[in-house]
């Protein structure tokens, strides 16, 4: 396949920390629009991905082109960011000290230098956006609460607000339902589907119920590379897939 | 814009700590100069002096606290760039005393007379102009502090091993301003000063005088600090100070909103140097030493770290101690500031600023029925930004 079409490629991509081979030739490639569902077991390579392709980690060989073209093995952590690529932690990162409303502020895309930000005054545009945001995440009425004095589902919640605001082409989200009610994680599957097509997602999870109610095309690694791609039911039912992860 | 960037910052704590420094600015003046000597209103020449020391320290605390508080930089070593600041201003003050030296060299100040040097070096040149003093009391701890700060936050230099950095900075220029042949005065300094822009630096109106720009320097960079924390500059300060990799992944380059604060923090670190110089009379190696840029950081811990205030009070509250202490009971200053800083760190880790919002905050908070309501004040808030 050519790389031109494609928003995410990467090509025969290893890592190896003293040894361990955490990346072993991974190769994957996401379209425009598309959302993929990762699993794996531990140790199969899935956070080392997402840190090879924001720039937290740097290949030892191989290729990662953003939108067919940009080379993202040179770039760094802010610069990725700023091409479109956005990133959610398994644990949620807000910003405790400030409000809600300033989490989403300070993620919504704007310029992003120094002298831009010390110059910064929102405009009608930017704050409509944050109450739309505010809107779809369920967070208006505590728009003016501290990020620290939120619950663990309401930072996973705000923490997917502000990737929201950042608008990124490519969304990469570590387990969004870890430690979820079964409620939340309904609705975050709502809101994980909505956001796809505009922003093309990948998904990081361990909680398979979840990934069947995403209903899209799933990825097994397993020790650092591809084991098998395609429907949910198609690779559960692939026997190396039920050897390696879910057989154990 | 700049008035815009100004009224941001003023809050509430803005409008006290500069109706304090207001007040300061007229009543000292007024109590020193026109208030007779016999009348228990007057003011010491010498206590104006000392007062204008300590809130010399006070802008050093400042800008510690905007590195330390805001962006969770603790420098070991803010005391340098206060020194290269008060060694800018000493070397204007040395060019300006001309042939009143001991050995009456036009040119030379006394001690290069005295090390048989004839012409003068080319880093002096220039000094005998107050604009070119000003500019390089600026201009010096902030290059430095840029070059530094480039090497440091660009290569992840981070947390106690940046401490360590900053310690070892200041010892080495403490070291370095000790040789004689470096071309600062050696182990004595600069002193014995007489005038600054033409008028005695010994006369009762100068010494005002320098008090009154102190408080204004201190005003002025409050302002600016609090508009800087106020913006959403100071907002990616704090949000980076907590969870930098989370800023990074955000698309903000977080070194370049580190060496920003950093540079300024050290650009105001050098003003207050420039004006503790002329008001103490000397300026010599020891305050390059690294205990000086630990008092420092007692200095914010004590008034407060985080809330820019605290840090002023911070520094005004231990020197007036210490002038107490040392004099009082000389040997036992040392150990009331170690037991000072380790009873703050054990019982006020926020500072007696902190102390101050834990008894404000429980007690109106009895009233207000619950948290929602804050939604709306926040909301005006920011509508008035954008206005």
């Amino acid at each position: 396949m050519s790389a031109e079409s494609t928003l995410l490629y990467l090509d025969g991509v290893s890592v190896s920390f003293d040894g361990f081979k955490a990346l072993n030739s991974l190769s994957l490639v996401m379209m425009p629009g598309e959302m993929r569902a990762i699993i794996g077991p531990n140790g199969a390579g899935k956070t080392t991905m997402m840190d090879v392709i924001t720039g937290k980690t740097r290949p030892d060989t191989g290729t990662i082109l953003f939108e067919g073209q940009t080379d993202l093995t040179r770039l760094r952590e802010a610069a990725i960011a700023n091409l479109g690529i956005g990133r959610k932690f398994q644990r949620p990162t807000v910003f405790e000290p400030h409000t809600v409303w300033d989490n989403l502020e300070l993620a919504l895309k704007a310029p992003r230098r120094p002298l831009k930000t010390l110059t910064y005054a929102i405009s009608r545009d930017d704050r409509s956006r944050i109450e739309e945001i505010l809107d779809i995440t369920r967070l208006s009425p505590l728009r003016s609460r501290q990020a620290g004095s939120l619950s663990h589902g309401q930072k996973q919640w705000l923490e997917i607000g502000m990737l929201l605001a950042q608008d990124p082409k490519l969304l990469l989200v570590d387990e969004p339902v870890a430690g979820m009610t079964d409620a939340e994680t309904e609705q975050t599957a709502e809101l994980l589907c909505s956001i796809a097509g505009k922003h093309s997602v990948i998904v990081v999870e361990h909680d398979m119920s979840f990934v069947r109610a995403l209903g899209v095309k799933v990825t097994v690694l397993a020790e650092g590379s591809v084991l098998a791609e395609g429907s949910l039911d198609s690779v559960s039912a692939n026997a190396q897939v039920i050897d390696t992860y879910l057989g154990r | 814009m700049l008035l815009r960037f100004f009224l941001m910052g003023l809050d509430r704590k803005a409008g006290i700590v500069l109706t304090i420094l207001a007040i300061l600015a007229v009543a000292v003046p007024v109590m020193t100069l026109w208030v007779p000597a016999d009348s228990p209103f007057h003011l010491s020449v010498f206590t104006v002096s000392l007062l204008g020391k300590y809130l010399c320290f006070a802008l050093l605390a400042l800008a510690l606290d905007l590195v330390w508080g805001y962006c969770g930089i603790l420098s070991l070593g803010h005391a340098a760039f206060f020194a290269l600041g008060g060694y800018a201003m000493g070397m204007y003050l040395m060019r300006q005393i001309g042939p009143r030296g001991v050995y009456g060299n036009p040119e030379l100040p006394d001690f290069m007379v005295f090390l048989n040097w004839t012409e003068l070096p080319w880093y002096w040149w220039g000094f005998d102009q107050f604009w070119f003093a000003a500019l390089m009391v600026l201009v010096v701890p902030g290059a430095l502090a840029f070059a530094f700060g480039w090497f440091a936050f660009r290569s992840r230099v981070t947390g106690v091993y940046l401490s360590i950095i900053t310690q070892a900075l200041t010892f080495a220029l403490l070291l370095a301003f000790f040789r004689n042949d470096m071309g600062f005065g050696g182990n004595n300094g600069l002193t014995d000063f007489k005038d600054i822009l033409g008028y005695d630096i010994q006369a009762d109106t100068t010494r005002v005088a320098l008090f009154v720009a102190t408080v204004a320097a201190l005003a002025l960079s409050y302002m600016i600090a609090s508009g800087v924390i106020a913006s959403k500059l100071g907002k990616v300060l704090v949000a980076l100070r907590d969870a930098e990799s989370r800023v990074r992944f955000m698309g903000y380059d977080t070194e370049s909103y580190k060496l920003f604060a950093w540079s300024l923090s050290a650009c105001m670190a050098g003003v207050a140097g420039a004006l503790y110089v002329p008001q103490v009379g000397i300026i010599n190696p020891s305050e390059f030493a690294p205990a000086s840029s630990i008092e420092a950081v007692i200095w914010v811990a004590v008034g407060g770290r985080g809330t820019l205030a605290g840090g002023i009070l911070g520094a005004v509250l231990v020197n007036m101690g210490k002038s107490y202490f040392t004099g009082a009971l000389p040997e036992l200053w040392l150990f009331a500031l170690g037991g000072l800083f380790v009873a703050v760190t054990l019982f006020l880790p926020k500072g007696l600023l902190g102390l101050w919002g834990q008894l404000t905050a429980k007690l109106p908070r009895r009233n207000k029925a619950s948290p929602l309501p804050n939604a709306q004040p926040a909301n005006q808030t920011a509508g008035q930004k954008g206005a």
